[in-house]
């Protein structure tokens, strides 16, 4: 018997998602780059630990040899690499971590300013941003921490956050919370008249909002792949 | 220094270029020397509700491109010893309105006039962006429907963002005046009311228009309503808001009510 794949309970969710990575370059002579390599490793220590690293070998001209040693001299500094950018597909086997393309360029990284690390380096909050004025229709406010409006979102406007969202005034145009991801992000405002609101993704339209919410204080969050709201009284 | 207005809406029919007209000629009344300026390159109006439509010989594009001296451009009212005109461009392209240009055309009416009343184009584009861009202050008329209110939101941020003035820390005085307001409809709900219009917007109200035929009337007959029927309603209501953004403290009335609202809109502060 043949089996139908086509069902739609059985349908596989494919997600793509974007990371930052950090990307090594190497220069030759080899030797002389792990020198400094050492050196700056030295200066902070556990700054590779735990991080996506890729290796950008474009223009050095390595062969599959030379590469092999190069991940494993990396490997014995605890640095797992998870791609390699710029070598041909021949010269990457199984044992060798899979080809990269297409990356876009983000700022440099500093590893100078990074602190020695004394255990477990706690992660940076995001900042957040304090908005003092009424956001206008066709502006948009994007913060990768919570975002805290006092004054209004006008119709047209939208405002989207890597955390949570504040209104203290009307919320009339577009929130997004929660924009990276973040499912326990949640959205807050004074008087809910808002055009479209999502959370870590998951969106209702105002259409979709319950019509006892309209005009109400009301908080937002997402339990599991639904938008569920309450009002305060 | 003369004090640089511009009356913008974003949406287009809203009374931009009526209003230019009547708040200038109110303006010039008090003896004060005041230029309106058309923006509306391509589409220009102001010189027809001026009345001036058939003196004019050379206009604002002109006089960016090297060819007319200002003093040549400019149309001096009949009416009015202190009142000019100077008018857009039918014929020229659009593009030829150039921030430069404009710049210095603001900067020598600065010199000359005490009040330099821009009329803006409709939309976001060159035009209403030039006509904003050297602003002191702005007139943004509204009507009380949720599409004006909704574009003018929308040219409150920009006058917050593209201005010189913004763009040097600064802030531009933005003045509300909701046109064609039709106390009945508001009252009954068909439109909205100067309330809502004020929360959502939330910057000071210079006036309240009420919806009249007189405005119709003086339009078609090229004067300026202020000039032609000064003791009706809507001419009264523009002689105020125009005294209220010389500094002025006077309350505003909404027609169809005999309170004044003094104390509710004077005690309000622009977000």
């Amino acid at each position: 018997m043949t089996r139908v794949l086509t069902g739609t309970t059985q349908a596989i969710r494919l997600k793509g998602r974007s990371f930052l990575a950090t990307v090594l370059s190497p220069e030759l002579p080899l030797d002389e780059w792990f020198e400094r390599f050492d050196v700056l490793a030295s200066r902070s220590a556990g700054y590779f630990l735990k991080r996506p690293v890729m290796l950008d070998v474009t223009g050095i001209g390595m062969d599959r040899d030379s590469l092999l040693d190069l991940v494993s001299r990396l490997g014995e500094r605890g640095i797992r690499i998870m791609g390699i950018e710029g070598a041909s597909d021949g010269e990457l086997g199984p044992d060798l971590p899979p080809a990269m393309s297409g990356g876009l360029p983000a700022s440099d990284l500093d590893a100078r300013t990074q602190e020695p690390a004394s255990g477990p380096v706690p992660a940076q909050p995001a900042p957040s941003l304090m908005v003092t004025e009424p956001v206008r229709s066709g502006q948009t406010l994007i913060s990768d921490g919570d975002i805290t409006i006092i004054g209004s979102v006008a119709s047209g406007a939208e405002v989207v956050a890597g955390g949570s969202v504040h209104v203290y005034g009307t919320l009339r145009g577009r929130v997004s919370a929660g924009s990276s991801g973040n499912a326990s992000a949640r959205i807050f405002c004074r008087k809910l008249e808002a055009e479209l609101v999502a959370i870590a993704g998951f969106y209702q339209t105002s259409e979709d909002l319950e019509p006892r919410l309209h005009g109400q204080a009301v908080q937002l969050w997402l339990d599991g792949e639904s938008i569920l709201a309450e009002r305060f009284n | 220094m003369g004090k640089v207005i511009v009356v913008t809406s974003g949406k287009g029919g809203v009374g931009k270029t009526t209003s230019t007209a009547a708040i200038g000629a109110a303006l010039a009344q008090k003896g004060d020397k005041v230029v309106v300026v058309d923006f509306d390159v391509g589409l220009r109006n102001l010189d027809l509700v001026m009345g001036a439509e058939r003196r004019v010989v050379y206009d604002l594009i002109n006089v960016i491109q090297g060819e007319a001296k200002l003093a040549q451009a400019l149309i001096r009212d009949k009416r009015l010893q202190s009142l000019y005109l100077l008018p857009a461009s039918q014929t020229r392209d659009k593009d030829k309105l150039t921030p430069e240009g404009v710049e210095k055309v603001i900067a020598s009416l600065k010199s000359a006039f005490d009040w330099i009343i821009c009329d803006s184009p409709a939309g976001i584009e060159r035009g209403a962006t030039l006509a904003m861009r050297h602003a002191d202050a702005a007139i943004v008329v509204t009507n009380p429907e949720v599409s004006s209110v909704r574009d003018s939101d929308r040219i409150i941020g920009l006058l917050d963002s593209k201005t010189v003035k913004a763009e040097a820390g600064e802030r531009v005085e933005k003045h509300l005046l909701l046109n064609r307001y039709d106390p009945a409809r508001a009252a009954s709900g068909d439109m909205l009311n100067v309330d809502d219009v004020m929360e959502i917007l939330s910057i000071p109200l210079l006036g309240v228009i009420p919806e009249s035929a007189n405005i119709l009337r003086a339009s078609n007959i090229g004067s300026p309503v202020t000039l032609c029927d000064s003791s009706s309603q809507t001419a009264q209501a523009y002689f105020n808001a125009a005294r209220r953004l010389a500094g002025e403290a006077i309350p505003v009335t909404i027609p169809g009510e005999k309170r004044s609202f003094f104390g509710k809109f004077f005690g309000r502060k622009a977000a």
